[in-house]
């Protein structure tokens, strides 16, 4: 394991393995070179965001919703489809009236 | 003056008075564009012929004496991550460079209603994210003050374009300033409505709990104007409030007399440029001038919008965002060999630094061990934000801060560090956790850039702000300034190449 | 000395809801339109779409919930569960995960003539995936066409407590789920067609431990066939790796029909991060307690109360009532041709016997049945009458179910009354007296097996339609 100087242990917040593992959750490549930078700048901010736990929040609401809207639906009725051409106009790659994808093992 | 830089309520007297006709105001603003346009670089997207196409409709309507709608042959600019159906609707991504929705936002359906000209569509950040819209994929905008300057963002396109005189009214959306910084940056007013007052139906999501459409305009009639036409109930988005909302040119009255002021303390001081604020005490000594009694006010937890902001926002957004993956639209990467390999590659492709910064952050907060330490935290301080503001106006009606720190930064100077370039939103992300409006209006000028005056009130009170602009612009005129352009012809000699604003 | 091993199995069943539009936008929900027909911009997960949620979806949910014994919460909301897999339009699925909508219930089993409880641990409301083709397998493809038809409809999910203890009781479970649903008529329950869905959890522990053993997850049964052979196959696996100081792993594995085996689908990629948050684009339900007590009181009778009052009212064995109440077309089917011929006994006697050996044999539904419970129920009076005998009513029904006509039409046709004319008998019966003197001393001697020989003789004789009681009473009345 690096040895780690206190202040800068206090920093990693954020370690790159982990910087790696939440790559792969988001579907994003890390490039090795660029990797040290997305740590260091993640770090930063998350950091940053340390300062929230200087406020106690036990006994606070959370906020999903600023309204304090409920029940909003719609009625069980069947609408307009768009035209097949139309939802595959904008597809990369397509098949008869299929989008494709590549291999997914 | 040109038709170009005219109060859309004044064109459309003008055109009811048959004095002028919609082909013309539409063909003053393209030629405008087609003056400033290499400049400014408002827009990823024109439609010069569709938009004379219906201004000429708008025409024949008037000829064969049908009413018109207030805002009929008025040139709109629309900000490029509103989808325009069979209009290419990129969010300044890579991503979605070639996307055409087959749908229109509910904004458009409603300006289409009215018969409103939408002449292009503007720049921004990429998916919003960013406040100088330098974080286009494309390209970035100039602030018309200063070419060397940034317009603000990620509203940035739409801004500009209005104060150019590239269009009469824009439309932006706000998650954390993105109208109402962009309005200050380029002395134009800006209005974040309050969350559910206008649909979010067909905004390309960046972060939902926090996102809203709203206008920008010249003056704060224009500005009523615009947001009677785009504001209301719409069943097709469930956080729409079902209230009608009043009509805005109902408080267009220059009165503020006993109206309660709070100036939140924590907004003047840290890091607020000294000039800045001399900007906002000059227009508080004026508000009080004119009859407001104007107070100071505490918002406890000011400091911790910024860290509750940038957990809550890229959460939402890692989220939103999961649907560019190459298969149904958008761009694809080549030589993938599988699906994850294709997904991976085309988002890494796809997506700018600043969205794939953000999507990182905020995947970190949602996952497993880190949600209740970051996410749940964020929204609990939410919590304690919003009930700082129902405190304050319990007393005050309108709250009033600067609306950035500084005036318009230059091009380049922030990008290094994405702190840096967050603290520039610090007076207005707390507005959109809040959910209240927040409306940037002209309040002066620094070394000659425009700087921003922000009014706050409760929710739905978009009306008293709208007054308060009213009032305010009626006795000061600031807005009334335009910024010197060079321009290519020689038509517009009458404004001076300086960047010293001047009064028209 | 081997341990014995005690089976744990929970099931989480998805049923597809038979609204008419999605769960979250208009698009139709009709199974088999051509791909990517059913779509909407909403339910392709379009840039800048919003779901707006479906009453519907949300009633029948309520409805099974209530039909389950569940607690319906005060306060339900959904959230925003996070993946990333092509059939997905928005690489998330709104689902819900802290709050669902319908809390703590249950189901009882019968198995062998014991009830079981078994506990609901949820039932909540999501959006179906699109389905996902591959030209050949899976691992062999080399593309997959994806057809979003199927996104946006609602999918009720419904997780069972660990309370299964071997493969038929999971069936069972299953079976009884699905009666029920089927009662009330939030679905249609078609396996083959995927509006009802089983995954299972199986673990195996020692018997008499309190803790569990580690569990696998088993996907893909496409029947209940394959959901009792995958679980049997599944706890073997584990009682064997055990057996073997082996451990078990926590995966997901898929039952493989063809091969009657379980295999991994374990990836070398993540374990599964769901991230779930709050939909910030759905506003939270409150449900309102009247609306819940006016859905409650719209459910028809279900199979368990049924079942009980066929025991209690008609007199019924519990076999006989389970049966008959098992589907609820059966039970309506019973019901109307008690209403006609008011027996309630002799009714289920030939439902369960001679309609049912028929509907077997031809592979029908009650729903299809040829004959009308109208039409059993004057079969059945016809016999009371003494019209027919019991016998010819065999003939009959099966007339009866095989062209569909009415049974005095066929009587009538085949000249199959029944001869209850005294006069004519007795001559009948004079004449096999004089034929069979042999057999009327045996009869004198008392042997009582000689009438029944005497009876048939007369029966033969007239083809069937001699009145039997008559027969036998002329006959002693004779021999005397």
């Amino acid at each position: 394991m690096d040895i780690m100087t206190e202040k800068e242990a206090q920093k990693q917040v954020i370690t790159t393995s982990q910087v790696e593992h939440v790559a792969l959750l988001a579907r994003l490549e890390l490039k090795e070179a660029k990797k040290d930078i997305y740590v260091n700048q993640l770090n930063d901010i998350l950091a940053y965001m340390q300062m929230l736990n200087e406020l106690d929040t036990e006994n606070v609401t959370p906020t999903a919703h600023v309204l304090p809207l409920c029940n909003v639906f719609r009625q069980d009725e069947v609408g307009q489809h768009i035209p097949v051409e139309k939802v595959l106009a904008n597809a990369p790659e397509k098949e008869e009236q299929f989008f494709k994808v590549p291999r997914i093992v | 003056m040109e038709l170009y830089y005219y109060p859309a309520y004044q064109l459309h007297q003008r055109l009811v008075k048959k004095e002028i006709k919609a082909e013309e105001i539409c063909r003053s603003v393209f030629n405008r564009v087609s003056q400033v346009e290499d400049k400014i670089k408002a827009f990823i997207t024109l439609t010069y012929e569709q938009a004379l196409a219906q201004a000429k409709k708008v025409d024949e309507k008037i000829a064969r004496h049908e009413k018109i709608s207030p805002l009929a042959g008025i040139p709109v600019a629309i900000k490029d991550n509103i989808c325009t159906e069979g209009l290419k609707t990129t969010c300044a991504s890579r991503i979605l460079e070639n996307f055409i929705p087959p749908y229109n936002a509910t904004v458009i359906n409603l300006l289409n209603q009215v018969d409103a000209i939408i002449i292009g569509k503007t720049n921004l950040d990429e998916f919003a994210m960013g406040s100088s819209t330098e974080n286009s994929a494309f390209f970035t905008t100039a602030n018309p003050w200063d070419l060397e300057r940034v317009p603000g963002g990620s509203s940035g396109g739409s801004a500009a374009a209005v104060a150019a005189g590239e269009t009469i009214l824009a439309l932006g959306s706000d998650t954390g300033g993105s109208i109402r910084q962009p309005a200050a940056f380029c002395g134009v007013l800006g209005l974040k409505p309050t969350y559910g007052l206008v649909s979010r139906f067909g905004l390309v999501a960046f972060a939902s709990s926090l996102d809203q459409i709203g206008p920008f305009a010249r003056n704060a009639t224009d500005l009523a104007w615009l947001l009677n036409v785009i504001s209301g109930h719409d069943p097709l988005d469930s956080t729409s409030r079902p209230e009608a909302p009043p009509d805005y040119t109902d408080f267009l009255v220059n009165n503020v007399r006993g109206l309660r002021v709070g100036v939140p303390r924590e907004y003047m001081i840290e890091g607020i440029d000294v000039q800045v604020k001399q900007v906002i005490n000059q227009a508080l000594a004026k508000l009080t001038a004119l009859g407001a009694v104007v107070e100071e006010v505490s918002l406890l937890h000011s400091k911790y919008a910024l860290p509750t902001y940038y957990l809550i926002a890229p959460a939402e957004a890692s989220s939103n965002l999961a649907r560019y993956d190459g298969v149904r639209y958008g761009f694809r990467a080549d030589n993938a060999v599988d699906m994850i390999d294709m997904f991976k590659k085309t988002r890494s492709q796809g997506f700018g630094e600043e969205v794939k910064r953000r999507i990182m952050l905020g995947t970190y907060a949602l996952s497993a061990g880190y949600y209740d330490a970051y996410y749940l935290k964020a929204l609990k301080v939410r919590t304690l934000i919003k009930q700082d503001f129902e405190k304050a106006f319990s007393t005050f009606d309108v709250l009033v801060s600067p609306v950035t720190p500084t005036p318009a930064f230059k091009i380049g100077e922030k990008t290094g560090d994405p702190l840096q370039m967050y603290m520039s939103d610090i007076c207005t992300l707390a507005i959109n956790l809040a959910g209240i409006p927040g409306l940037s209006i002209p309040a002066g000028f620094v070394n000659g850039l425009p700087v921003g005056m922000q009014l706050l009130g409760k929710p739905f009170s978009e009306g008293t702000l709208l007054q308060v602009a009213y009032t305010f612009e009626q006795n000061t005129g600031f807005h009334l300034k335009k910024p010197a352009l060079k321009v290519v012809s020689g038509q517009e000699a009458g404004q001076a190449s300086s960047l010293v604003p001047e009064d028209q | 000395m081997v341990p014995e091993y005690e089976t744990v199995i929970g099931l989480e069943v998805h049923v597809e809801l038979k609204t008419n539009s999605k769960i979250f936008c208009n698009s139709t929900t009709a199974f088999g339109g051509e791909p990517n027909t059913h779509v909407c911009p909403v339910c392709l997960g379009l840039p800048g779409v919003l779901p707006v949620i479906n009453k519907k979806a949300l009633e029948y949910t309520i409805r099974t919930a209530l039909a389950l014994n569940c607690e319906i919460a005060g306060f339900s909301k959904f959230d925003r569960k996070n993946y990333y897999y092509p059939d997905m339009p928005k690489n998330y699925q709104i689902s819900q995960y802290d709050l669902p909508i319908a809390p703590k219930g249950h189901l009882n089993i019968e198995l062998d003539g014991n009830i079981r409880r078994i506990g609901i641990t949820r039932v909540h409301l999501e959006e179906d995936t699109g389905k996902l083709v591959h030209p050949g397998t899976i691992t062999t493809s080399p593309y997959s066409l994806v057809d979003y038809n199927r996104a946006g409809v609602p999918l009720m999910e419904i997780v069972s407590e660990p309370d299964l203890r071997s493969p038929e009781e999971a069936k069972a479970y299953l079976e009884k789920l699905k009666a029920i649903i089927l009662y009330i008529g939030v679905s249609d329950c078609k396996m083959e067609e995927g509006s009802l869905r089983c995954d299972a959890n199986v673990s195996v522990r020692v018997q008499g431990k309190e803790e569990y053993g580690t569990k696998t997850e088993i996907k893909n049964m496409n029947s209940f066939k394959s959901l009792q052979r995958a679980l049997a196959y599944e706890v073997e696996r584990q009682i064997e790796v055990l057996g073997n100081k082996g451990r078990i792993i926590q995966e997901t594995r898929a039952w493989d029909e063809s091969k009657g085996i379980t295999l991994s689908m374990r990836s070398k990629e993540e374990a599964h991060d769901y991230r779930y948050f709050p939909e910030p684009d759905l506003v939270p339900l409150v449900i309102d307690r009247k609306w819940v007590e006016e859905i409650r009181a719209s459910l028809p009778e279900l199979p368990d109360e049924r079942k009980t009052r066929y025991q209690r009212d008609y007199g019924l064995s519990a076999y006989d009532a389970a049966r008959l109440s098992a589907e609820f077309e059966m039970a309506d089917f019973f019901e109307a041709c008690v209403k006609s011929y008011p027996q309630p006994k002799i009714v289920s006697n030939w439902i369960n016997g001679d309609l049912s050996r028929l509907l077997n044999l031809h592979n029908i539904n009650i729903v299809a049945c040829p004959l009308t419970p109208q039409q059993l129920g004057a079969l059945l009076k016809l016999i009371e009458k003494g019209t027919i005998s019991g016998k010819i009513a065999k003939t009959v029904f099966e007339e009866m179910f095989n062209k569909g006509k009415d049974p005095e039409q066929i009587i009538q046709e085949k000249g199959l009354v029944q001869i209850s004319d005294e006069d004519a008998l007795v001559k009948i019966v004079d004449e096999i007296i004089t034929q069979n003197q042999k057999v009327v001393a045996d009869y004198r001697a008392g042997k009582d097996r000689a009438l029944a020989f005497l009876v048939g003789q007369v029966m033969k004789a007239t083809r069937g339609k001699a009145n039997p009681e008559l027969v036998n009473r002329l006959l002693k009345e004779k021999m005397q």
